[in-house]
């Protein structure tokens, strides 16, 4: 068992726009109303990187701003950047590209191709020299993004940014892997001990996948990011508690939240 | 870190398929680089294409994964006897308790690019029946083929970060092995040819119409391949065996597609993966040396920085070129092999080493009593990784 403290939380997803307004919602005392996202611009990027940025990108640092929020240093917080997809509207053009005449690809759209965009935008964003690492594990990237990060908190005994983000997939791909809903998760995780205020306990294991209830529900299965609802409704509610979430082929992550 | 024996390690790329024949290559000095066009690609240059990976035929259960990437996984897989070392170690950990990691750049995107095609020449609007984007193109594809192929069911991550993915996933392993996570672990990577890195590094003109010549004066880009490379992770018992000492992870801060030109997050990586270690017991480094102009300057200024100009090193890309996402893990292996047989590869391909680079680059190849060996990888996003391979003390 490994246990970190959750220091910070940002979301950004239709209807949850950041966690002051979301935490409300996702404790059960405020309805949840549905709201179409509004482009956003990343506060941290310098402006030609802010131009360049894809929509996966904007995304991820949509929830990431909102983690760190004011006062703290983004400049010292290693990061992991977990993704099912990237950008999928970077990858459609590239292969429409590549499937005419003549062939020609954009550099800019070939470097953010690379799964990685968003950490490299990130830590450009942020000056941020720390380690970082970026992963892919289909509709269970949350947490096995969430693994890597506590084992980097263990690792480095020091503070790690968690992103989870997928932007929506562009037609003809949006058949194939049916993303409509954009959305991000961050959690700025630190050292802890087991059991102390705000801290989660993660094992691996066995056991049914918690879901959520209503509207959430169909948010939780629409973005990879959002598989993380379960533990950011426990974090809302301020409640001890425990959720499993669905890891690669048969593995299950217990996650147990003292507040 | 504590180190982690390397039980078990094979690779496949241009030069060969598995470790002997790499070996072989490596000391015979005989490139896998040849001027040819990749399937109908319009771009004149050097690539190393791992022959016959059109003929592998994927297990029958695992159809679905078909596509190049996966074809070169698996081909690197059978061989080396690493489906039965992974058996057996499945035996004594249990198949929940080995995790998987693997690198890759683009996994399985020929296959889109395929799909792309057909469905432009058939004038469709939507994608063929046959096209299988989580199986195939998805960036966890290579990771979940890796673990059904093994019979695995530990935690399993595809480590994306560009060029430095496969030497991260030993920092990756490495955790999750510390965290209890699981107690052993498969790493690897692949990355395969395809149209999306031809005409995108072509599109940044980095991409040398010569055969790649790292670290020479007239050096004028790099050459792609494609390769794979697996290794099995164990916490350390006996001394003496082959073991992964040490990683180092760092970001430049800098660019997106150009390193920092004075190579300071390269060299701090390449601190963090020595750690307390005295660095006089490196004996070669294994360069990241693509060969473009940026990248072997500002890796020569990050080299001198920590070494001082004395430690020999070379890039051995001039024998497998460029494999991306596959380059972690297969000079991973290469340095294993230097540390084995006790010899230091030249830096094949170069003619006139550039005046401008100061540290010990190898024109010749080299016997030697090898203690460790440190290997960089570094990639776009400005990230970079350097890991330290060398025996338990």
């Amino acid at each position: 068992m490994t246990t970190c403290r959750v220091k910070s939380v940002g979301i950004a997803a239709p209807g949850l726009a950041g966690w002051a307004a979301s935490a409300p919602v996702l404790a059960g005392t405020v309805a949840y109303l549905p709201a179409a996202e509004t482009p956003y611009a990343p506060a941290l990027l310098p402006p030609n990187e802010r131009r360049r940025a894809t929509a996966a990108v904007r995304q991820a640092f949509r929830a990431a701003e909102d983690a760190i929020g004011p006062g703290s240093d983004p400049q010292a917080l290693a990061s992991v950047f977990a993704s099912s997809d990237g950008d999928m509207t970077v990858l459609h053009r590239i292969c429409e590209a590549l499937a005419g005449e003549p062939r020609v690809i954009s550099p800019t759209d070939f470097h953010n191709s690379v799964h990685n965009a968003a950490s490299g935008y990130w830590s450009i964003a942020a000056q941020c020299m720390r380690p970082t690492t970026t992963l892919a594990a289909f509709d269970a990237s949350f947490i096995v993004g969430m693994l890597e990060a506590a084992a980097l908190v263990r690792d480095l005994d020091a503070d790690v940014l968690l992103v989870a983000y997928d932007a929506v997939a562009p037609a003809p791909l949006r058949e194939k892997r049916p993303l409509t809903l954009a959305a991000s998760v961050a959690l700025v995780l630190g050292p802890a001990a087991a059991a102390s205020p705000g801290s989660v306990s993660i094992q691996i294991g066995a056991g049914d996948e918690t879901g959520c209830t209503g509207v959430l529900e169909a948010l939780r299965l629409g973005n990879p990011a959002l598989r993380a609802l379960p533990l950011l409704e426990l974090i809302a509610r301020g409640r001890a508690g425990e959720v499993t979430l669905r890891g690669t082929g048969e593995l299950r992550v217990r996650l147990r939240y003292s507040p | 870190m504590k180190p982690l024996v390397v039980s078990s390690f094979t690779v496949t790329s241009a030069v060969g398929r598995g470790r002997a024949a790499h070996l072989d290559a490596l000391l015979r000095e005989c490139t896998g680089l040849t001027e040819q066009r990749f399937e109908d690609s319009a771009l004149a240059c050097w690539i190393g294409k791992v022959d016959g990976v059109e003929s592998v035929v994927l297990p029958k259960e695992l159809a679905a994964f078909d596509c190049r990437n996966n074809r070169l996984a698996e081909i690197t897989l059978a061989q080396d006897g690493f489906i039965e070392t992974i058996a057996k170690a499945r035996a004594r950990y249990g198949a929940t308790r080995i995790g998987v990691f693997v690198g890759t750049s683009t996994s399985g995107v020929r296959q889109t690019e395929i799909a792309y095609r057909e469905r432009k020449t058939l004038r469709s609007e939507v994608l063929p029946e046959w096209f299988d984007y989580h199986a195939t193109q998805s960036t966890s594809s290579i990771a979940e083929f890796t673990r059904l192929r093994l019979e695995l069911d530990g935690i399993t991550s595809a480590v994306s970060a560009a060029c430095a993915s496969s030497a991260k996933v030993f920092a990756s392993a490495a955790r999750a092995i510390e965290a209890g996570f699981c107690d052993a672990a498969v790493v690897g990577g692949v990355d395969s040819l395809c149209l999306t890195t031809l005409y995108g590094f072509n599109a940044l003109q980095l991409v040398s119409t010569e055969i790649c010549r790292p670290a020479d004066a007239d050096r004028k880009g790099l050459s792609l391949g494609e390769a794979g490379g697996f290794a099995l992770l164990e916490r350390a018992s006996a001394s003496g065996a082959l073991a992964c000492l040490g990683v180092g992870e760092t970001s430049d801060a800098h660019h997106m597609s150009q390193p920092r030109p004075d190579g300071a997050g390269a060299a701090a990586a390449m601190r963090a993966a020595l750690g307390s270690f005295d660095r006089a017991r490196v004996s070669y480094i294994n360069l990241h040396g693509t060969a473009t102009p940026a990248n072997d300057s500002a890796e020569d200024a990050a080299v001198i920085s920590h070494f001082g100009t004395d430690v020999p090193c070379s890039s051995t890309k001039g024998w497998t070129g460029h494999t991306l996402g596959a380059a972690g893990i297969v000079e991973a292996g290469i340095s294993l092999l230097v540390i084995e047989n006790g010899f230091l590869p030249r830096s094949l391909n170069t003619r006139l080493r550039d005046p401008k680079l100061k540290a010990a680059v190898l024109l010749d190849a080299r016997r030697a009593s090898v203690d460790c060996v440190l290997s960089n990888s570094f990639g776009f996003g400005g990230t970079n990784c350097a890991v330290l391979f060398g025996r338990v003390p």
